[in-house]
């Protein structure tokens, strides 16, 4: 009787002691979770409305601006009606189904098949955070001439019929490139080289050419107003990417750590090899060139960090450093289309890069969350002897491309005959602040 | 009484001004202009795009002063603001026929 009553004692005290150790863990992945969201949406605004804002001219600061910041609205809004149910319901291999529609049941519960130690909705505001900035980064491309009620629609039909199905593919239940959810092209994309990067990137090619040339590109002079804005955004931008990459890890754990570290070797490698390359190439080491190295390197660790070793992410952001500085010079110039802000250059071609070294340098050293049969870990990419990887890396950016060019023709097209794309010639002149939004940056009266 | 305009190079405007304040002369105005001369311009690169600029940056100060001043003045402005290399700027001199200080209607060189 009395041993009885004293095991009843112990297991109580079991369970108490289970609990409050699962509730101090839900607390210290939360705690991280929700910095990382805060961090992410800092890297919009302003991190990207800086950055941006100081590469265009004068007269189109604000304007540049705003199509970041008013992404911080209209993403969001979409998020809460349709986006995250469309992005993370469970649905089909492509895009998921209606049942978080209106945000429908996503509280303070754990969904264990994204993240099991955090309510859903900090998964659900820290996966909103990349729906906000991924459209925001097109706009660096068709920068200084779209019409804002067209870059609205535009924003939102992209968001409906190519961001969340990317999104649904490689992160969602069942999505046909989640390597974790028994994918079909089982893909690695840690924090979305290709859902977040590619996509954008690839998109804004198609823009800037669908929409031409800015007026008087090239030839007349389009240089950045202000590089200092544009330094202190690449540095928001550096930083913010912390909680991108490792709040990846959806807790706060080693993996997170390995993937901050990835990060950080990956911008400073990336950071070296534009500024050589450029030295090298055209005579002086640019100010530009060295942050829009680091924003390039960061762009390629994105789907490697979390799965490559700090040593790797050197090696990648080295490459991504020199392959964007040929990209956004001699490319672009090659062909002649006018991404005005390097949206393609730098995030299509980097996160095209990083995708699929990511296939090279996946190693099962630093992420063991695939297990085969007998529980051990499964090899990752080529380095650990599954040089298939590299493939599968390749499909998967293949699959995004052809979402990212077919679905924003498709929408530039509905938006052309709807509201038309390019603000009239005159108003270009003018400049869009003035035009569009009827306000100055610079007042000389104030 | 006379207007002198001294375009300069910017990193000289301190050196005009001491010079100026040692010779007793106060009153000025200076703007930050852009312009050239014979100077030839120089080549920015903005990720691989190349610009050449020939417009470069330049202080304009302007004072007016009294006709007996003015070789001084000239003399002064000229030594302090000059390298000896292009782009060194110049001078321009010109007839004032009136001045009015605001504050309390002083007319010509009462109002310098």
């Amino acid at each position: 009787m009395a041993s009885a009553e004293t095991d009843g004692n112990v297991d109580a005290r079991w369970a108490a002691l289970q609990s409050t150790v699962e509730a101090a863990q839900s607390a210290g992945d939360n705690a991280w979770m929700l910095v990382s969201a805060a961090l992410v949406l800092m890297m919009t605004g302003p991190g990207l409305a800086l950055f941006y804002g100081g590469l265009v001219r004068k007269k189109n600061v604000l304007a540049t601006m705003m199509q970041s910041f008013i992404m911080m609205a209209l993403a969001t809004v979409l998020w809460a009606v349709v986006g995250y149910s469309l992005a993370f319901g469970e649905g089909n291999m492509f895009i998921g189904d209606l049942r978080y529609a209106f945000l429908n049941g996503v509280g303070s519960e754990p969904n264990p098949d994204y993240s099991a130690t955090i309510p859903q909705q900090t998964f659900m505001v820290f996966q909103l955070m990349f729906a906000i900035i991924t459209p925001a980064l097109i706009t660096g491309a068709f920068a200084e001439r779209m019409k804002f009620s067209a870059m609205l629609l535009f924003m939102t039909l992209w968001l409906l019929l190519v961001y969340f199905p990317m999104a649904h593919m490689v992160w969602g239940k069942g999505g046909l490139l989640n390597a974790f959810s028994g994918g079909r092209v089982p893909c690695f994309d840690f924090a979305g080289g290709t859902v977040v990067h590619i996509t954008s990137g690839v998109s804004a090619l198609v823009c800037a050419v669908y929409l031409g040339r800015r007026k008087g590109y090239p030839g007349e002079t389009m240089k950045p107003h202000s590089l200092v804005l544009s330094v202190i955004g690449a540095c928001l931008l550096w930083v913010g990417w912390f909680g991108f990459n490792a709040g990846s890890a959806l807790s706060s754990s080693a993996l997170a750590s390995s993937a901050f570290v990835a990060t950080h070797f990956g911008a400073a490698a990336a950071t070296l090899g534009w500024v050589i390359a450029e030295w090298i190439k055209s005579g002086k080491p640019s100010v530009l060139g060295a942050v829009s190295g680091a924003v390039a390197g960061l762009v390629a660790i994105t789907p490697a960090a979390g799965f490559v070793t700090p040593l790797s992410a050197l090696v990648i952001g080295f490459a991504a450093g020199v392959v964007c500085y040929f990209m956004v010079t001699s490319v672009k110039r090659r062909f002649g289309y006018d991404d005005s802000l390097d949206a393609f250059g730098v995030h299509g071609a980097g996160g095209t890069l990083g995708a699929i070294l990511t296939g090279v340098f996946a190693t099962s050293l630093v992420n063991d969350g695939l297990k085969d049969a007998s529980g051990n870990p499964v090899a990752l990419g080529w380095v650990d002897g599954n040089a298939a990887q590299v493939i599968n890396q390749s499909l998967g950016v293949v699959i995004a491309w052809v979402l990212a060019i077919v679905g924003t023709l498709v929408i530039l097209k509905i938006c052309d005959i709807l509201v038309g794309l390019r603000v009239h010639p005159l108003h270009e002149t003018e400049g869009l602040d003035l035009s569009l939004h009827g306000e100055e940056a610079y007042n000389f009266e104030a | 009484m006379k207007k002198v305009e001294a375009i300069i190079q910017p990193f000289k405007l301190e050196d005009v001004k001491d010079a100026l304040k040692a010779i007793g002369v106060d009153g000025m105005t200076v703007t930050e202009v852009r312009g050239h001369g014979r100077q030839k311009g120089h080549k920015e690169v903005y990720r691989g795009q190349e610009y050449h600029v020939d417009l470069l940056p330049k202080i304009k100060l302007e004072m007016v002063i009294c006709d007996n001043r003015l070789e001084e003045v000239l003399r002064t402005v000229t030594h302090a603001a000059r390298t000896g290399k292009i782009g060194d700027g110049k001078l321009f001199v010109y007839d004032v026929t009136d001045a009015i200080r605001i504050r309390n209607d002083d007319r010509g060189e009462a109002a310098l």
